[in-house]
């Protein structure tokens, strides 16, 4: 389905995560954490790379992966993006959440 | 002569000797096996162990029966791969060297990665189902057990056959039904994912099963340690869940030798192509199964998929042809969903399981995602299928590598 973010049209599946990476932009990265109430700081952006870095390699996002990323703990990951860090930080992203298979 | 040697003779490692022997030039290629233990156990079978569906002579055999003539099966401990002298160290200071290696060493739990859990309540009133040990300990507990709060628990992803947990709330569900004291159990699913369903198509079609028996949910619990002396699992954003029995899948790892090797990624998996499943990092090491750091998911299915795959690029890479990039991710799996029903789910790395039949095109006699009396029946000749021809390499009829789209309810994406 299509959503417009920042005047875009974007292509997002049922639950608001990206389709297509290739759409994805800091203008756009801006307008989905404004609408989950995160305003971006530096450190935002520094675990937001750490994310893209992990999904261009194929490699899975966890709670460890952020504890040894040394990028940041995980008290502050959950300060950042309150609630559920992984599923917040991944829709921020631009790429799928962490996800079962079914 | 050279030499092709394969660690690890569990699911993929015994399929992969089975396909190899038959393939390669006896005159030019000796084929070897090793792992550390005689017993080769079915895994899918630990999940029914709890519940005394199975018992333990039906999920255990001795592993010789299935490494075929012409093969040399040694049973030792593996110390070490040495990638640049293509050389593996065994115990006792025996050594192989390899033209060509597969690893199959699997995937193993690690519950001492967790504070408190792997402590003084481990297998008392905390228990995890993915080894024999730890299966059979939780049968002998429910045999006995009165009733009170049940917590199913995965502690965090990627683990071996990710809807295992859920099978085991549904078996539960029915088991204490079927005891009489399902009124007793108060029964709840912990996922650090969004949802013990995390697919729009299969929380659509399934999440009705969870409210039908009565499981509770807490998502996005990403814990932090157990606190075995209060009965409690805490999580990073201070969230409790108390229990009486916890029933959790403990962080998954890679085997201790890969880090031994320096061959892998945090969790002890190997990087590996997904396409190829030649190894990232050293062209004539390949790696299959539970080992490799695939997106895929980890079980036996997709081992078997694999094995067909990888035999083919073997042969190529013997030959100096150009790998196959061909696997594309393919799982095949029945859910339990209790009550002698099932469901079947088949999938890939693009395509996520929809609705559908199997294996035949709109005639099944399986169906897809959907639950089914029939599904249970698929799953329970499973075992046969297992041990007389899934692991001897014989290939299992109308059922391909590559996973077919015909009859099957995709939607465009738009």
């Amino acid at each position: 389905m299509k959503k417009t973010i920042a005047n875009r049209e974007i292509d997002v599946n049922e639950e608001g995560y990206l389709i297509d990476f290739k759409q994805w932009d800091r203008e756009i990265c801006e307008c989905i954490a404004d609408e989950c109430d995160i305003e971006m700081t530096d450190r935002h952006w520094e675990v937001i790379d750490y994310i893209h870095e992990k999904y261009n390699n194929d490699e899975p996002l966890s709670i460890r992966g952020i504890k040894k990323s040394g990028v940041i703990d995980i008290k502050e990951f959950y300060e950042l993006f309150p609630g559920g860090p992984l599923k917040k930080a991944t829709l921020i992203a631009g790429i799928p959440k962490p996800k079962s298979c079914i | 002569m050279k030499n092709l040697v394969i660690l690890g003779a569990g699911t993929s490692g015994t399929m992969m000797a089975n396909h190899l022997v038959s393939k390669l030039p006896k005159k030019e290629w000796n084929i070897t096996i090793v792992d550390q233990y005689k017993t080769h156990y079915y895994q899918p079978g630990f999940l029914f162990l709890p519940f005394d569906i199975y018992t333990t002579k039906q999920v255990k055999k001795n592993g010789g029966k299935f490494i075929p003539k012409g093969v040399n099966y040694i049973i030792k401990k593996i110390n070490k791969i040495i990638p640049e002298a293509n050389k593996v160290l065994l115990e006792e200071d025996d050594e192989l060297n390899y033209d060509i290696l597969i690893v199959a060493t699997g995937t193993k739990i690690a519950p001492e990665e967790t504070e408190g859990m792997a402590g003084p309540e481990w297998y008392k009133s905390i228990f995890d189902f993915y080894t024999y040990e730890g299966a059979k300990a939780l049968r002998d507990k429910l045999r006995e057990w009165k009733g009170g709060k049940l917590v199913i628990h995965i502690t965090e992803m990627p683990i071996k056959c990710p809807v295992a947990p859920l099978e085991f709330a549904f078996l539960a569900d029915s088991f204490f039904k079927h005891k009489g004291i399902r009124d007793k159990v108060d029964i709840t699913f912990v996922t650090p994912l969004d949802g013990a369903f995390t697919k729009p198509k299969a929380t659509e079609a399934l999440h009705y099963l969870l409210e039908e028996k009565n499981i509770k949910e807490i998502t996005d619990f990403n814990i932090e340690r157990v606190d075995y002396e209060n009965n409690k699992i805490i999580d990073y954003a201070d969230v409790e869940v108390a229990y009486d029995l916890l029933v959790t899948v403990p962080t998954n790892m890679g085997d201790a030798l890969i880090e031994r090797s320096g061959m892998g990624d945090d969790l002890n998996y190997i990087p590996t192509n997904k396409a190829t499943l030649q190894t990232i990092d050293f062209e004539n090491i390949f790696a299959i199964g539970d080992a490799t750091n695939l997106p895929a998911s980890k079980a036996g299915s997709v081992a078997h998929f694999e094995a067909e795959i990888l035999t083919d690029n073997i042969l190529r890479f013997i030959n100096g042809e150009a790998l196959k990039e061909e696997f594309d991710g393919h799982a095949n799996c029945f859910i339990e969903t209790g009550e002698g029903k099932a469901l079947l789910i088949d999938f890939n790395y693009t395509h996520e399981p929809v609705t559908g039949t199997f294996p035949f095109p709109g005639v099944g006699p399986l169906s897809l995602l959907k639950e089914s009396r029939v599904n249970h029946m698929g799953k329970m000749a499973f075992r046969w299928i297992y041990w007389n021809m899934l692991i001897k390499g014989i290939h299992i009829p109308f059922v391909s590598a590559k996973m077919t789209e015909k009859g099957k309810h995709f939607e465009e994406i738009k």
